[in-house]
């Protein structure tokens, strides 16, 4: 791949661009297909719910051929970016935690999982003071849950830590109260 | 003489305590953000969007521009010290203004900056405060038609004539109307695009996108690249105090700037990528210290185009507040903001929700105040957050990531639809393809949508009522050339000599 300055070149067929280009076109399928989906009723068949689809599906079958074309001329990649060498282990760390993330923050609660997840894309970033992560994370998580959702008024559904922590609190006010 | 009545009764509203709270976190807020790369105004404006449905729509208003504005003085910082555009508005910005603070006068560019901004803010807020009531006045004559050839035209300008590719920024565009278009059609009440998933009827929440392209992509494509190697931050050096011979070199350029950077945002066409550019190129051509210019820094190069970006700022408020019209992925989530409550944007929002505009034209002036005061003397507190390093910071931003999109609805189908806009958002970065487009679609693309189909049950079905009402045509014949004169153009140029084919991407 290391194609460096080969300008206006009649160049060769770029791989990634023609896979984004077909799946643009995939996309526009799917477009299709749920367009087609869409029940039409009579009383609206001058400009029913179908119109725009149609029209965004039109669009995206053109601009994924020129695409398609591109990418056959030698894609757009920037030239910087070819250069860089992806990073597939740092991102690999990042994508467990997002899914650990994902799977966990039901069972666990949102802190439990927001603490795996932090650690998890700490390391992936070249991080190696995990135990430090740990606690960074649990404090992030522990303020994002009391501070930002709470200030908000989301609800972000109580896990393990959570609970546990809502109990001290709850007893700690009492006992103030009391 | 009505605009400044408006005015003192805005100031009213902006000056009672919890505004002034609400003002003063928002700036502070905005200019952190725009400091640590990796965030920026739209992605945290819609973390906080939640916001809307706790407090007065003047509140969450005030905060939302104080982001806003904080967020364009905090990405000067970064560009200065760090060589790390935070965002495309400040690109121009780094390339004097860490020249400067490498031959250690980093305190006078970031005073040139913060002062720049802090005039050019304030002449572009008056801007909006005299030329909103204008527009106004025009826009009461638009009909469904002529606002769907503006939102068409302001499509075009946004996706095809901004950005490096005119083919790529489209393809934004049209996937965020696929985006936008997911749920319940409003007018029929019909599903589109839900692949039979209830969860999908509510549509797809404009923070699990923001989120998703912003912090998640940003995250991913941050991760691939660390062999790219990294930006040292340049310790500040130098007095923040400008000595005259700067501040003489400083001032004509940051009212040239602001006469750049205020028209260009307001047109419907939005950006400050090209006021900057431009405002660049005017000060080195005008500038007699030509050989500062890429060697030392020179002043004029970072006072001009921080005066465009802000004056810029300002302007995009012009078509949002009166024709509802967002042309940037942060007036789009804005704009959102307004649905959330309740209000449409559009000529009537002036007299409808006078406090509100008129308190939040307010709260512009004060925000100015209160920014430049924070980027300059307590400077030294925001270069430290430029220390925070790479690995805390972004795994960070996923925590509040899922705050924000797990906090909607609890729902882990949620998280599933961010990882996979993510991804979307990752592949977007790494092949060129600009993002904000993707949130303007989504936005405006259903607004189109029912502007267009308003427009065909007036006319009862006939298409022609775009191009035989005479506004809608001259609008869409500037959108067409928009869209078509750049390619023209080049196949001329490349007929005249062959050279290389695709298009420079800094236009």
């Amino acid at each position: 791949m290391s194609t460096i300055n080969q300008p206006a070149a009649p160049s060769r067929l770029a791989v990634p661009e023609l896979l984004i280009g077909i799946g643009l076109l995939a996309c526009a399928g799917a477009v299709a297909w749920q367009t087609l989906a869409i029940p039409i009723s009579p009383l609206y068949s001058k400009v029913g719910p179908t119109v725009f689809p149609y029209l965004t599906m039109v669009g995206l079958i053109v601009l994924s051929l020129l695409l398609i074309l591109a990418a056959l001329r030698g894609g757009w990649q920037p030239e910087e970016e070819k250069e860089t060498p992806t990073d597939w282990k740092a991102m690999g760390f990042v994508v467990i935690g997002l899914v650990a993330n994902l799977l966990l923050i039901q069972p666990l609660g949102f802190t439990a999982a927001s603490v795996i997840m932090f650690v998890l894309v700490c390391y992936g970033f070249g991080s190696r003071h995990t135990l430090r992560d740990v606690l960074t994370g649990l404090v992030l998580a522990l303020a994002a849950y009391f501070g930002f959702a709470k200030a908000l008024g989301v609800n972000i559904g109580a896990g393990f830590v959570e609970n546990q922590l809502n109990t001290v609190i709850d007893a700690f006010t009492s006992t103030l109260g009391g | 003489m009505d605009t400044l009545s408006h005015l003192a009764h805005g100031f009213a509203v902006a000056f009672t305590p919890t505004n002034l709270m609400w003002c003063l976190l928002g700036t502070t807020l905005g200019t952190a953000i725009g400091v640590l790369p990796g965030l920026g105004p739209a992605l945290t404006i819609a973390l906080l969007l939640p916001i809307t449905y706790q407090v007065a729509p003047e509140a969450s208003f005030i905060l939302f521009a104080g982001i806003y504005y904080g967020a364009m003085y905090g990405g000067s910082t970064t560009s200065i010290l760090l060589n790390t555009p935070g965002e495309s508005a400040t690109i121009v910005t780094a390339l004097e203004g860490n020249k400067m603070a490498r031959s250690g006068r980093g305190g006078a560019a970031l005073a040139t900056s913060a002062i720049g901004s802090f005039v050019a803010g304030t002449l572009g807020t008056l801007g909006v405060a005299f030329l909103a009531p204008v527009v106004v006045k025009f826009a009461l004559a638009f009909g469904p038609a002529e606002y769907f050839s503006l939102m068409v035209l302001a499509f075009i300008t946004v996706s095809a004539v901004l950005g490096s590719s005119s083919v790529r920024g489209l393809t934004s565009l049209f996937a965020g109307f696929v985006i936008g278009m997911i749920g319940v059609d409003l007018q029929t009440g019909q599903p589109r695009f839900t692949f039979g998933m209830t969860e999908l009827l509510d549509g797809v929440d404009v923070i699990i996108a923001a989120v998703g392209l912003f912090a998640v992509g940003e995250t991913l494509y941050m991760a691939s690249r660390r062999y790219a190697g990294k930006d040292e931050i340049v310790p500040l050096k130098g007095s923040l105090y400008m000595t005259a011979a700067e501040w003489g070199r400083s001032w004509k350029a940051w009212l040239r700037g602001a006469a750049i950077g205020f028209p260009i945002g307001a047109m419907p066409a939005g950006g400050a990528e090209i006021p900057t550019f431009l405002s660049y190129a005017i000060e080195k051509k005008l500038s007699k210290h030509k050989q500062e210019f890429g060697t030392v820094g020179a002043i004029e190069g970072v006072a001009g185009p921080e005066a465009a970006n802000n004056a810029s700022a300002a302007g995009v408020l012009v078509p949002m507040l009166t024709l509802g019209l967002p042309t940037s992925a942060t007036a789009a989530i804005m704009l959102s903001a307004f649905q959330s409550y309740g209000i449409n944007p559009g000529p009537l929002l002036l007299t409808t929700q006078a406090n509100l505009v008129w308190g939040l034209i307010a709260s512009l002036f004060i925000a100015n105040v209160i920014l430049v005061i924070l980027n300059l003397p307590l400077i030294g507190l925001w270069v430290r957050l430029l220390k925070i390093p790479a690995p805390q910071l972004y795994a960070g931003i996923l925590v509040f990531a899922t705050v924000g999109t797990y906090g909607i609805s609890q729902s882990p189908i949620d998280l599933v639809i961010l990882y996979l806009l993510g991804a979307a958002g990752f592949l977007m970065r790494r092949f060129d393809f600009p993002t904000a487009p993707v949130i303007i679609g989504m936005i405006l693309g259903p607004l189109a949508e029912t502007q267009f189909r308003r427009a065909m049950t007036i006319s009862n079905g006939d298409w022609s009522v775009f191009y035989t009402h005479k506004l809608s045509l001259i609008l869409l014949t500037l959108a067409f050339i928009g869209l078509a004169g750049p390619h023209i153009w080049a196949f001329i140029e490349h007929r005249r000599r062959r050279g290389p084919e695709h298009v420079p991407g800094d236009a």
